[in-house]
């Protein structure tokens, strides 16, 4: 079971009080901001969590799997995630577990 | 943009809601994110993205000082798949800055 925007908005409800059209307006209007930040070429740190990054890729030539066909992959602008040290603590620890 | 410029961000988009409260909500969302992939619960935000947990196999690792083998355990990374939205947002400026 996924936690979705709905959980994340029901949290804010429980714990701080927010009703839940404000609860879903700040979650929706929080996403909102790091992809606007992500848009505009600026990229995005949390600490605790992890940062944000934007790579420029060059065009490369690629292939159509189903029909063999040489295409080129064109130049791209693609978002990265790296992990905090603390995000990465909590969930290595399940190493071994299964 | 850092943890508080997305807080002033927001508090200037809730003029409703105390600065207080604004930092105390995006603390939260992040602590449940976090506590989520903690419990290896992915995290499915339309429009943004999917958090979800990589397995890394065991392995031998070395240490760099003295050149002795180390056993390593298997172990959890979190992994972050942008969304098609942000996917296409992000690259209408492919070629321009990046501002780190």
């Amino acid at each position: 079971m996924a936690l979705t925007k709905a959980d994340l908005a029901e949290k804010l409800y429980d714990d701080l009080g927010l009703n839940k059209r404000e609860a879903k307006e700040f979650v929706d209007l929080f996403f909102d901001e790091l992809r606007g930040s992500l848009q505009r070429g600026v990229s995005v740190k949390l600490s605790g969590f992890g940062n944000f990054g934007l790579r420029d890729k060059s065009e490369r030539p690629g292939r159509n799997p189903k029909t063999g066909e040489e295409i080129p992959i064109s130049a791209r602008r693609v978002v990265t995630f790296r992990p905090g040290q603390k995000l990465k603590a909590r969930v290595e620890v399940y190493a071994g577990t299964e | 943009m850092t943890k508080s410029e997305l807080i002033e961000a927001l508090a200037s988009r809730q003029r409703h809601l105390a600065p207080k409260d604004v930092e105390l909500a995006v603390k939260t969302i992040v602590e449940e994110m976090s506590e989520s992939l903690s419990q290896k619960d992915r995290i499915e935000i339309r429009g943004f993205g999917s958090f979800s947990l990589h397995y890394r196999p065991p392995r031998v690792g070395r240490n760099p000082k003295t050149g002795e083998s180390v056993p390593l355990e298997g172990k959890y990374v979190p992994h972050f798949k942008p969304g098609k939205e942000l996917r296409e947002r992000v690259n209408e400026l492919v070629g321009t800055e990046i501002v780190d």
